[in-house]
């Protein structure tokens, strides 16, 4: 879990409605919130209770016998004028909504009542009141990082990391973060967002390489009741879900130069459309974004948008592969073995040094997710109390030098050999790794005569 | 109808018909692992909710179902999580996933707005059943005097729309945990989980 969010102090809430069914239904419904809820089922009722106050919020129904609500509400404002009076009315007529928003009302609401969009005008009014009230933004000093747990590693270079989240997180600058695959590149984002003025609202991950390009119009957007066939109800898309938070798309090289348009255009505008809609919906969000692509390539081959690019990359934190920081490995070993001892309930309390020698010289292509599947692996494995080398999925034997003055052919031969005793002989992988196709690096195997231990 | 009541820290999961069976059958094991409490599908007792049908909606009344689990388990000491596929509304609201008792033993969800193909998008039975689960630990998670969470990740976080209910992990975050596990030591003293 995340850093913790504080919890506010508790709001109030003022139920106002003749009808008993309403006032229970949404006395239980905010209790469940946290508020504190009273309710009233009169104008005389409702009145006292203002005098027991402060209320945050009255929610209070227009039609009412005796007192209608308008007439109520005059009177409630001059008590407090602080408090935000949203109305309830089953008949939404313009005139008496107008006419409520006209004297002071904070919003109206139609019953029934969408729940989202009470739960959401609700929370609006209550922070619109706090901070009005206490003058008090939420963009507060960060004095001390609440780094996630999950951010191991105190190499020189994690510390750069570090401390470059330290230095942007209070920013509302756009971030880019670059690394290998399985380097975390998302638990930076988490922790960047657990670290700025906007950690009380969500941070909303898109992975865009793995949303259909059909579907990501929607995804991103939202798309409204009719939209396409079968949409039987409304959705919210990512970008409106981080309104006060932060959006992080991930693996943003694989978008498609159409919806680079229209990301460029929301990120400017901070406004869009739901797919079918006609509102504009305006959203308060910070853009992280990471990729492990060489997004600098694109932009000369045309594929990405330079003006995309220049927009997304602001401020850029590189995160280097393991192999670049092997003083992280041994507390990554370590953290991974604690939190899978725990989940497994095994009793295997730490890495003999022999396998500790093999993790900390293997050159870890996966990074970070590579160790955590390598220690989980090893935990099945494991004899308690230790992991031993058996336990480990690759037999690390010793890199075979490389040829001086030699031929080309030499340095190939001895660098392949190097890379498929690195992979365990995982031709997948070690092909990866040497960038080249798995039916090139069999040829490769053939020519050198190079054999699987 | 006659049913045998529930002795405390059980939790009996009670289909409301019609509801998806295979959807069902992945609450139980998930339940004992986040409530730590024994957790099973009632073989009998079904709920047919006819009687909270509302006409003028085409939805079920929940607060209904509530009430009339209530009367059915009367003196039940355990918790009851009713389970459906029909829509669900509480008077003041256009919908509802799920309601509960806040400190009581009644809970009622339904899966009806946790399926993809509502909003025109491709079936995902798993990402149903994992809403589902989210959304019975929630609801569970308030009679167990739980309230809304303001951890974005925390189970008991409120969510108003299915895309919110995708947000949040179906674990509790460690201050939830906590105010559970003292709910459940009060309610079992001296029992070690």
């Amino acid at each position: 879990m995340s850093a913790a969010a504080e919890k506010p102090p508790q709001a109030s809430i003022l139920i106002v409605d003749d009808e008993a069914v309403v006032r229970d239904s949404l006395t239980k419904w905010f209790r469940q919130d946290g508020y504190r809820v009273e309710s009233a089922a009169d104008a005389v009722q409702a009145l006292k209770r203002m005098n027991e106050g402060p209320w945050d919020v009255i929610l209070l129904d227009i039609k009412m016998p005796g007192m209608s609500g308008l007439e109520l509400l005059k009177q409630l404002r001059e008590i407090d004028r602080r408090t935000a009076v949203v109305m309830i009315t089953a008949f939404a007529t313009v005139e008496s909504a107008v006419q409520a928003l006209k004297d002071g009302a904070f919003d109206y609401v139609t019953k029934p009542v969408d729940p989202d969009h009470l739960s959401h005008l609700v929370a609006n009014a209550i922070r619109q009141r706090k901070l009005s009230e206490e003058n008090v933004s939420l963009r507060e000093q960060i004095s001390e990082l609440a780094k996630s747990d999950e951010i191991v590693g105190d190499s020189p270079q994690m510390k750069k990391v570090i401390e470059m989240i330290r230095t942007v997180a209070g920013t509302d600058t756009t971030v880019m973060i670059r690394g290998e695959s399985g380097t975390g590149k998302e638990l930076i984002a988490r922790a960047i967002h657990a670290n700025s003025a906007r950690r009380y609202f969500p941070i909303i991950p898109v992975s865009c390489g793995a949303v259909p390009e059909t579907l990501l119009e929607s995804e991103l957007f939202g798309h409204e009741r009719g939209a396409f066939t079968g949409a039987q109800y409304r959705r919210k898309g990512k970008f409106e879900m981080a309104d006060g938070g932060t959006i992080f798309l991930d693996e943003i090289g694989t978008v498609s130069p159409k919806m680079q348009v229209e990301l460029l255009r929301v990120i400017e505008t901070k406004q869009f459309m739901r797919v079918g809609g006609s509102e504009v919906i305006t959203s308060d969000f910070r853009i992280i974004c990471a990729t492990n692509s060489d997004l600098e390539a694109g932009v000369r081959a045309g594929t990405f948008r330079e003006d995309l690019y220049y927009r997304l990359n602001v401020f850029t934190i590189f995160i280097p592969p393991i192999r670049e920081r092997r003083t992280d490995i041994p507390p990554l070993a370590g953290h991974f073995l604690r939190k899978y001892a725990v989940a497994m309930n095994r009793p295997v309390s730490g890495i003999s040094s022999e396998a500790m020698d093999l993790l900390v010289r293997y050159d870890w292509p996966g990074n970070v997710r590579e160790i955590e599947n390598v220690i989980e692996r090893a935990m099945v494995l494991a004899k308690p109390p230790l992991v031993q080398p058996d336990d480990l999925p690759f037999q690390l034997v010793e890199k075979q030098p490389m040829p001086s003055g030699g031929s080309l052919a030499a340095v190939e031969r001895a660098h392949v050999a190097n890379i498929l005793q690195q992979t365990g002989w995982n031709i997948t992988r070690a092909a990866e790794i040497l960038e080249i196709d798995r039916v090139t690096l069999y040829n490769k195997i053939a020519k050198y005569g190079l054999k699987k231990p | 109808m006659a049913s045998v009541l529930l002795p405390k820290g059980t939790i009996r999961i009670i289909p409301i018909t019609p509801v998806d069976e295979q959807l069902l059958a992945s609450l139980p094991d998930p339940l004992e692992s986040a409530f730590k409490l024994p957790a099973a599908v009632e073989e009998e007792n079904h709920m047919d909710p006819s009687f909270a049908y509302d006409l003028s909606r085409t939805q079920y009344n929940s607060t209904l179902l509530i009430s009339a689990f209530l009367d059915r388990w009367k003196g039940n000491e355990g918790k009851i999580l009713g389970v459906t596929s029909v829509d669900l509304f509480v008077p003041v609201l256009t919908y509802v996933f799920g309601e509960a008792q806040l400190d009581g033993p009644i809970a009622v969800v339904s899966t009806y707005r946790l399926d993809e193909t509502l909003y025109g998008l491709p079936p995902s039975p798993k990402l149903a059943a994992a809403r589902l689960l989210k959304e019975a630990i929630h609801e569970l998670g308030h009679t167990f005097g739980l309230i809304h969470c303001h951890e974005f990740e925390c189970v008991m976080h409120s969510s108003t729309a299915v895309e919110e209910i995708d947000l949040k992990s179906a674990q509790f975050c460690v201050a939830c945990e906590g105010r559970l596990r003292g709910k459940v030591e009060e309610m079992l003293p001296g029992v070690e989980r």
